[in-house]
């Protein structure tokens, strides 16, 4: 018995993507710049790709650009903003619950001479507007605010952000991570006024190593590295056209129901919630109560849920839990390699013990509520026992 | 251009009738050693020496790498090797030879001919002057010296000639296997595989023990104390590791001691599994990268307490090490890199803040019988149910 609880590190990748990328690499293997027939061939892919890719976002084919994934695509929004606008300002607002795809990147921004602001977050890991409208400054030429936290699961106000930066500005450029909120959210750039937003193939049941990045046609940017001349000399090298048809593919099918899979994971969630909340020891960060007491799950994403069990390291649940089948993550897939407690936590007060012991269970569309309820049976079996040890 | 290795070994040369022991360890080690690499190889021992022939192809970065590895070799000399050939001809190929080893012929030199085959024409010291002569004629910047020359040229009449001036180091030691055999206390910090490492030089074969605690650590240390092995591995041949699940034994120790004492009473268990271990599959001794004042654990006191339960002789060979030179040794056998990897491994997850570091004999004896109702059957248990991956290089 497997139960993968972990979709938020990365998610099983659709029987029809799998189907359609191994067509590609072993039949259709042309290179979509060649002028012969493979070429051809292989381009009809890319642009079927782009074709349900800006269906699915209502924007233009002709601001879809592919990056090998989500940290790229973040790259090279926020560098090539940066460099292309340089002259209008040097001022860069972010928050401090990003990746580290955006963390790590402005850091390298501000070395390079810009100045960068970061929003703070409540204790739901949520920013506030009003903080966002005193940062922002003449010298602002980019925001970028992610849509869901990777780490908690707290949804951020895209749409009152991006109002708020174009009626100060409607220069500021505002990108937006949105690696774990795609295909768990409805997310429309152009009603959201923004410019850019980073999708990864992994996160929503596509292939490893393919990304996208919307760009507003009207955006002023340059490329990070050069060759070719592909995609606009924007983003060069030869497409990857397997990668590109399968998160094409992607798209399409987690956006096709994704009213109906929202509300099942939120029932869900809130089920899994109420229930976890009951068990000794197990603390929930991150979601707020509804006036009766009852956890909102509808300020939060869907499909991630993060506890903290009380006086347990979560590397020891972790693998406690996998001993049963059972695999979820330790604070941030990402950021677990290196011994850094969670960003995300620290910055919405969380204390030491419970950023220690804090798990995170990401659902997706194969997660079945049976699944849920063995979690939870092997929460209530392990907690009590692995509680008695601690370290003194 | 080179064809041969002459192998150099210096300490088992002195071991009296024995000696014959130690040359086959050597050639056998040698063997396993060039089996490993592209091409095919083939060993002649003569007295005091070993020759390694290519036969065709070889890759040679690959087999000096590989020969480097073998516990025994004082050194290796890539050698030209001919069929005999007239003087003439003979000058001739050395100075072909000596310009391409030294492009730089600002050096001082002599020459060591050695006439074995007496059908040789000329004798040694004919050999020696004539050479000389040739390789001075042919490059004037040259200049002899006899008792302190930058370069040595070897010159071997034998049933072919054999040319050769450069040496590069080997491991030194013994060849392993001609010492018993040890069993290695693996973690996956950065003493103990130089431990083992050090004492597979001195010709013992290694197996060792490693103690696994899940869920307190995790599938990656493990692997990591694999990696460990198959890295130390490369110079002592395969290694039987025996994985033993620790977790039930420490948490027991955890409820039952006082916690200032958990280490030290962790690390007596250790050793009691590593030793009925060690005498099931016919070690002599344990082998641990302890070293004196290191940690709590390590102090004079605590050594004393742990090494009480042992009937077999501990082998500590970097007891009197600073961590320094721990930290060279580990980067010269290529496992610091893995080393440093930070994955926890069990001696550190229950740690006490303030742990003992002068523990006394008798009372922790007194609190070990805390453990009888039970500890028996879980160190039964745990050598049981242990896991045993043979470890090779590969």
């Amino acid at each position: 018995m497997e139960i993968y609880l972990d979709n938020s590190a990365t998610t099983k990748v659709y029987p029809e993507v799998a189907e359609l990328v191994t067509k590609i690499m072993l039949e259709d293997y042309g290179n979509p710049s060649s002028v012969h027939m493979k070429g051809v061939e292989a381009e009809k892919y890319v642009t079927a790709a782009t074709k349900s890719i800006a269906n699915a976002l209502k924007v233009q084919e002709k601001e879809i650009f592919y990056t090998s994934g989500g940290t790229e695509s973040d790259n090279l929004a926020l560098i090539g903003c940066a460099l292309a606008n340089k002259r209008a300002g040097n001022h860069i607002i972010t928050t401090k619950i990003e990746h580290p795809a955006i963390l790590n990147t402005v850091k390298f921004l501000e070395s390079e001479g810009f100045e960068i602001d970061y929003l703070g977050v409540d204790e739901y890991g949520v920013i506030s507007i009003d903080e966002l409208k005193s940062l922002l400054k003449p010298e602002t030429i980019l925001v970028s605010i992610m849509h869901t936290n990777n780490e908690v699961g707290s949804v951020q106000p895209i749409k009152e952000a991006g109002d708020v930066i174009k009626a100060f500005n409607p220069n500021i450029l505002f990108h937006v991570d949105a690696v774990q909120g795609f295909g768990k959210a409805e997310i429309f750039p152009k009603k959201m006024n923004v410019d850019l937003l980073s999708i990864s193939g992994h996160k929503i049941h596509g292939p490893k190593g393919i990304g996208i990045l919307y760009i507003n046609e009207k955006v002023k940017i340059k490329p990070i590295s050069y060759g070719g001349g592909q995609q606009k000399g924007l983003r060069n090298g030869t497409l990857n056209v397997p990668g590109i048809a399968g998160i094409g593919l992607a798209v399409s099918m987690i956006t096709r129901d994704l009213k109906a899979e929202r509300e099942r994971l939120y029932e869900l969630k809130k089920y899994f919630l109420t229930e976890a909340a009951k068990i000794d020891k197990i603390v929930i960060n991150g979601c707020p109560r509804d006036e009766a007491g009852g956890f909102d799950v509808e300020k939060t994403a869907p499909h991630i849920m993060n506890i903290s069990v009380m006086g347990v390291r979560s590397e020891v649940m972790l693998h406690a839990l996998e001993d049963k089948g059972i695999f979820v993550s330790a604070g941030s897939a990402c950021a677990s390699h290196s011994k850094k407690e969670s960003s995300t936590l620290k910055s919405m007060g969380a204390d030491a013990e419970r950023m220690d012991g804090a798990l995170r269970i990401s659902m997706s569309g194969f997660t079945a509520k049976e699944e849920i309820d063995t979690l939870l049976d092997a929460l209530r079996e392990l907690i009590p026992f692995y509680a008695r040890f601690i370290r003194k | 251009m080179f064809s041969s290795f002459l192998i150099k070994y210096a300490e088992i040369g002195i071991k009296g009738k024995n000696r014959y022991l130690f040359e086959d360890a050597l050639v056998r080690q040698i063997k396993y050693a060039t089996k490993k690499c592209s091409g095919e190889f083939t060993l002649s021992k003569t007295p005091g020496r070993i020759f390694v022939d290519a036969d065709g192809d070889f890759d040679y970065d690959e087999i000096i790498e590989k020969l480097s590895h073998v516990f025994g070799i004082w050194g290796i000399c890539p050698v030209v090797r001919l069929d005999v050939i007239e003087p003439e001809a003979l000058y001739k190929e050395i100075i072909t030879f000596f310009d391409k080893v030294y492009p730089d012929k600002n050096k001082t030199f002599k020459v060591a001919a050695r006439r074995a085959n007496k059908s040789y024409p000329l004798d040694s010291m004919e050999l020696n002057k004539k050479i000389g002569e040739e390789l001075l004629n042919a490059f004037p910047e040259l200049k002899v010296d006899i008792h302190d020359p930058e370069i040595t040229l070897t010159v071997e009449i034998r049933d072919r000639i054999y040319i050769y001036s450069e040496i590069i180091p080997g491991p030194g030691g013994m060849p392993v296997g001609t010492n018993g055999k040890g069993m290695l206390l693996l973690s996956g910090g950065i003493d103990s595989p130089v431990a083992g490492w050090m004492v597979a030089k001195r010709g013992l074969k290694i197996d060792a023990v490693y103690f696994h605690a899940p869920p307190y650590t995790s599938e990656r240390a493990k692997q990591k104390v694999v990696d460990l092995a198959k890295k130390v591995s490369a110079y002592t041949g395969p290694i039987y590791l025996h994985v033993i699940n620790f977790t039930d034994i420490q948490l027991y120790i955890y409820e039952k001691c006082p916690h200032d004492e958990l280490t030290i009473i962790m690390r007596r268990y250790m050793m009691r599994i590593a030793e009925e271990i060690a005498k099931e599959t016919e070690c002599q001794c344990l082998i641990t990268g302890e070293s004196i004042g290191q940690v709590a654990s390590q102090t004079t006191q605590s050594l004393a307490v742990t090494n009480e339960v042992c009937e077999l002789p501990v082998f500590r060979p970097l007891i009197a090490f600073d961590k320094e030179d721990i930290v060279t040794i580990s980067k010269k056998i290529d496992t610091y890199e893995t080393s440093i990897l930070p994955f926890e491994d069990c001696c550190t997850i229950f740690v006490a803040k303030h742990p003992v570091t002068k523990p006394n004999l008798g009372i922790i004896k007194k609190h070990e019988t805390n453990l009888e109702e039970k500890i028996d059957e879980m160190v039964k248990t745990a050598l049981d149910t242990r896991e045993t991956i043979i470890v090779t290089e590969e």
